[in-house]
């Protein structure tokens, strides 16, 4: 392994100060970190621990209603958090549905949200990858491409983001805080992750140094607690990434859809917000109907990107289930299969 | 390393017999508990760390390697090149027996297969060899490589599997089509699928002058003593090999690969003890795998649903540089009793690790083509497909005309049927929901496995102080041996199995022959039990010439051996145990060695093979096409059961692994460089635990008085024929879609359903 300087900050500032130079990078649980330096994929100069920084592993509700996530936080224990799972029941469902019980033990919030592409041609270092070395080519464009992006690629990049994490935060208006050598900031996540263009290399809005503090859910994300799902559809029940997920959330006044959210997952290089789709669902009843129109708006402007078209029509598909499921309401408990099509199997081994 | 400290749980039943218990693992606690020393558990003082530098292109030849750049990285001691390593004794390529495969040990600059080693870095710590290794920067002179089914011009292979013709026929084929009044024409498609043992391929060496230690988990110690012997030009009994505990093995450690190789060449090069493990993406090259294939079948029945003809040809690959032939054509010799039957195989050559042994070679690829074949034939002639089995029921082998040793598959069929509820199955597919709306449905495969049998040898020993001993050079892969073989060792002495010192898993002990081919129960019981014989005759001889024994002119044949007493067949009131019978002849033991060995002439008289029925419920979604085994239930007829537990986790590890074969498995090779883009077990999917339904297993009772002395017949790879079929079955009566490309995914359901 490529030998690297090991720091431990004791503070946040200090954290960003150890990570603004080139070559630094931070290191939290390091389930996707430490597998990209085994391969070869990543080779950082120095880790910046970001571990035992204090304060960072809250789940706080302020003031106005919102709840506010430490970065640190554990996918399991956010997950497992009674409250939140109440308030948030998609976005437990999806962390549920990701990985394995050991890996969501680990990994963190923060590091989630900025996991790498599962593409195989990103993890092969003998494979021209634009993301890994940015103008070296793209030999997934025509390589063994049924999982890759079918919106939002451009020629140089095809790949997915993998979280299942972020569907339902995107959908729920999450917003991200960022502390940074400037200060702190906070964006949109829907402005967090960057499509590919001509710069697949930049995959963030993050600058050197920028850590993620917290994750901030607003309070209106609350109101859809009663109607909101994730589905993820995939060959294998656990430890494995979407092929295609989705999340749905309703709110619902006098059996019609007051306001609709939606967002795609293992479609493109980011999680994906269907806006356009959420706009045609304002104001109508929640029928199946409504929902195939909506499945076809949110995938608008889709298009294969190898041997991957039918990723599109199973997108439509799970859009239109997911919303059935929401708009049938939150189950008072998270299944044994979280977020599976299988669900109402009894019986299950808890995925 | 340390004795084993093997353990048996109290409170044992026991009826008189050992043979037939369903006794734990005795090596249970040691495993649960982090003390069963697997090879790279082993540390020996001094010792240096080796990491492999593989190829990254499939074909052509490396031009360059940055030995000096990796010799300065801080800790690394040594670079392992063509150019800079140990003289073997003879060329790694040359083929000394049927068993050898040709490997990779540096002696050339070419590059045949993506992940071959071309380089090796010796280093203090893991961390500096492996840095090393990628400082090597190797450089390529680089060929087009050849990657798929249709890579070249086809051949007839000699010889398919171990041995087998490539080409078989019995009865006009052509004839029985034309004559048919119901045909099916169907080509089927299942990926290359790689062993993935848990435990990666390590090994750990110590030269002392020219004497070898090694930790090794191998499925054949005698087999790669002997190669180590020849490639390294040592005696013998100079090599001392210990694998007491191997992590899964399915094939691929049964013979010797090539990195194994280089790490006794690395500890020769550097003077000092190496150990030397591939990480997973290295497993994907040097040490074999299930090779792909493409497999056409053509059926004929008449109008009563008899067989006319059998057809079943199969196209697969090899390498460019030696020859393994997956004989996936061969399941169709014989399960079903067509009148015709014809089997055919060609190949071609791609830029591949040489294929090799995977868990039921040839059975399980030909397994789920010819189970869907015969569905797909049964719902040609409207009739369900066990009574479709039925009606082609093979009373003799169909290929050979042969009987049977033995042949319970219809109590298999019976049995199973009876716990899944088959009855109640529509013949219609696309009928059945449950609750929810998902699509349910019901598929079942025949199971079958040859009954296989090798040579071993044992040594028994029985002590003054009334203790047992057997040895054996054995193998435990995880199946159970250091149980199942201890029961055996125990009944063939007549004593308790607490009683008996049971030794395996080292070189020095007597060759148990292969661990492969479902055959080592079978073969290393067939020794023990000889062995265990014979030490009791020469105890006997010692109790019956005596005249102050009160066995005294009893003769051998009058003498049985109980609890650890000798007893008078036909007076049990006069018996003796075997420490006064020792203690009398002032003896400290009596020993003799027995030998397992296949009997020719029964073998030339009987078709030996297990038998079993398997019957597969799923769920498919109707609208996502995502599919979930439910259920499974699995009847298997396979002669005598040694040890019922050990039997049935074999017996569910096999249909695992067949379900997985028909939804998960596949290795995905990039068609441009030959590079395997999965290599890894988090997207080389086999199913996880929440994909593993409630399993049923049946074992029906079968006696045979042929197969071998024990009327053993082997559990090892049965369990994966007939399931992977059963699964792919269920989901066409799920949804009516067939689909003929293997693993089954959701894009051939989506846009069918």
């Amino acid at each position: 392994m490529k030998p690297f300087d090991y720091v431990r900050p004791a503070s946040v500032a200090e954290a960003v100060a150890a990570a603004a130079q080139p070559g630094a990078v931070f290191l939290a649980a390091g389930t996707n970190l430490l597998d990209l330096m085994k391969g070869g994929v990543s080779r950082p100069d120095r880790l910046v621990d970001v571990t035992h920084l204090d304060g960072l592993d809250q789940i706080e509700t302020l003031a106005d209603g919102s709840v506010r996530i430490g970065a640190l936080v554990s996918n399991a224990d956010l997950a497992h958090d009674a409250t939140f799972a109440k308030s948030y029941p998609a976005v437990a469902e999806a962390l549920l549905s990701g990985a394995s019980a050991q890996l969501r033990n680990a990994a963190t919030v923060g590091g989630n949200l900025l996991q790498r592409t599962r593409c195989a041609y990103f993890y092969d270092t003998a494979s021209r990858c634009n993301k890994r070395e940015a103008g070296s080519g793209c030999d997934a464009r025509d390589g063994e491409n049924r999982s890759h992006a079918v919106l939002g690629w451009s020629e140089s990049c095809i790949a997915t983001h993998p979280s299942d994490f972020c569907v339902p935060l995107v959908a729920l208006d999450a917003v991200v805080e960022i502390e940074g050598s400037n200060g702190r900031r906070e964006i949109a996540l829907d402005q967090l992750h960057r499509l590919p263009d001509d710069a697949p290399e930049r995959e963030s809005a993050l600058e050197p140094g920028d850590l993620i503090v917290a994750v901030r859910l607003p309070p209106a994300a609350r109101a859809f607690a009663s109607h909101a799902r994730y589905l993820k559809v995939r060959e294998r029940t656990s430890y494995a990434f979407a092929i295609v997920s989705a999340a749905a959330a309703l709110r619902i006044e006098n059996g019609k859809i007051a306001e609709a959210r939606l967002a795609l997952g293992g479609v493109a290089a980011k999680p994906w917000r269907a806006r356009a789709a959420e706009d045609v669902l304002r104001n109508v009843a929640p029928t199946a109907d409504a929902f195939q129109e909506a499945a076809w708006r949110a995938l608008e402007g889709a298009k294969p990107s190898g041997d991957n078209a039918f990723k599109i029509e199973l997108a439509r598909r799970i859009v239109v289930r997911a919303l059935l499921l929401a708009a049938a309401g939150t189950p008072a408990r998270i299944p044994a299969l979280p977020a599976s099509p299988f669900a109402s199997i009894s019986g299950a081994i808890h995925a | 390393m340390p004795e084993l400290n093997l353990t048996s749980a109290p409170a044992h039943l026991r009826h008189g017999s050992n043979i037939g218990q369903p006794l734990t693992r005795r090596d249970g606690i040691l495993k649960v508990t982090g003390q069963a020393t697997y090879a790279a558990d082993n540390h020996p003082p001094g010792m240096l760390f080796a990491v492999i530098a593989v190829s990254s292109i499939a074909r052509g030849r490396v031009t360059s390697l940055n030995v000096a750049a990796a010799k300065r990285h801080p800790g690394v001691v040594d670079v392992m090149t063509p150019d800079h390593k140990p003289q073997l004794a003879i060329d790694p390529e040359i083929k000394t027996n049927p068993f050898v495969f040709r490997m990779e040990a540096l002696h050339s600059n070419e590059v045949r297969y993506a992940n071959q080693p071309i380089a090796v870095v010796i280093a203090e710590t893991l961390e500096a060899a492996t840095e090393g290794a990628a400082l090597l920067a190797p450089r390529y002179e680089t060929l087009p490589p050849l990657v798929g089914l249709d890579a070249g011009e086809s051949f007839v292979p000699p010889v398919v599997g171990v041995g087998n013709p490539a080409e078989n026929h019995r009865g006009d084929v052509e004839a029985g089509l034309a004559s048919a009044e119901k045909r099916i024409d169907a080509t089927y498609e299942t990926p290359p699928q790689y062993h993935n043992a848990m435990e990666p391929h390590a090994i750990v060496v110590q030269w002392d002058g020219d004497r070898l230690s090694v930790d090794m988990p191998t499925q054949g110690l005698m087999l790669s003593l002997a190669r180590i012997a020849e490639l390294f030009g040592i005696a013998h009994d100079k090599i001392h090999i210990r694998s007491p505990f191997l992590g899964g093995g399915f094939g691929s450690k049964g013979l010797m690969g090539g990195p194994p190789v280089l790490g006794i060449m690395a500890a020769k090069l550097v003077g000092k003890p190496v150990k030397l493990v591939l990480r997973r993406e290295q497993m994907y090259g040097p040490v074999g795998h299930r090779a792909p294939t493409r497999q056409r079948l053509r059926i004929g029945a008449d109008g009563e649903g008899r067989l006319t003809a059998l057809d079943h040809h199969a196209r697969t690959v090899s390498s460019t540089f030696d020859d393994f032939y997956e004989p996936a054509a061969d399941a169709s010799h014989t399960l079903y009793a067509a009148p015709a039957i014809r089997t055919s195989h060609d190949a071609v050559r791609v830029n591949t690790g040489t294929p090799l042994f995977m868990r039921a070679p040839g059975e399980a690829t030909g397994s789920i083509t010819l189970e869907s074949a015969i569905d797909e034939m049964a719902w040609a002639c409207g009739m369900d497909p066990l009574a479709f089995r039925l009606k082609n029921y093979a009373e003799v082998e169909p290929m050979t005309g042969r009987p049977f040793s033995s042949k319970a598959l219809r109590a298999c069929y019976e049995q199973g049927a009876a716990r899944f509820g088959w009855a109640k199955r529509l013949l219609q597919p696309r009928q059945m929901r449950d609750d929810a709306g998902l699509l349910v449905g019901w598929g079942m495969g025949t199971a079958t496995f040859p009954a296989l049998m090798f040579q071993a040898e044992a040594r028994a020993a029985i002590r003054r102080d009334g203790s047992g001993v057997m040895e054996i050079g054995a193998h435990d892969m995880g199946q159970g041996a250091w149980t199942a073989l201890a029961q055996i060792a125990a009944d063939g002495l007549g004593l308790d199995v607490d009683r008996v010192e049971f030794k395996a898993g080292t070189s020095d002990l007597p060759d148990a022959g292969i661990a492969g081919g479902s055959a080592h129960t079978a073969t290393a019981g067939a020794a023990i039990h000889s062995a265990g014989a014979a030490v009791i005759a020469r105890l006997a001889d010692l109790a019956t010439n005596d005249e102050r024994s009160p066995l005294f002119g009893a003769g051998n044949a009058g003498v049985i051996a109980r609890d650890g007493r000798l007893i008078r067949r036909d007076d049990e009131s006069r018996s003796e145990s075997y420490s006064e019978i020792l203690a009398r002849a002032g003896v400290a033991e009596v020993e003799a060695r027995g030998t397992g060995a296949p009997n020719p002439a029964a073998m030339e008289e009987y078709a030996m093979h297990a038998h079993g029925a398997v019957f597969a419920e799923v769920k498919v979604d109707p609208e996502l096409g995502q599919v979930r085994v439910t259920r499974m239930v699995g009847a298997f007829a396979a002669g005598r059961i040694v040890n019922p537990r050990m039997v049935q986790s074999q017996l569910f590890g096999g249909m695992i692994w067949g379900m997985s074969f028909a939804l998960h498995e596949e290795a995905i090779t990039d068609r441009r460089s030959g590079r395997i883009m999965n290599a890894n077990l988090g997207e080389y999917h086999i199913p996880v635990n929440a994909d593993v339904p409630p399993f049923d297993v049946i074992t029906v009772e079968e006696h045979d008085p042929h197969v071998n002395a024990l009327g053993i017949k082997g559990v090892g790879e049965i369990g994966i024929t007939g399931s992977a079929g059963a699964v792919a079955n269920a989901v066409w009566h799920a949804t009516g879609v067939r689909v003929r490309r293997f693993p089954i995914r959701i894009e051939e359901l989506l846009t069918q359903l």
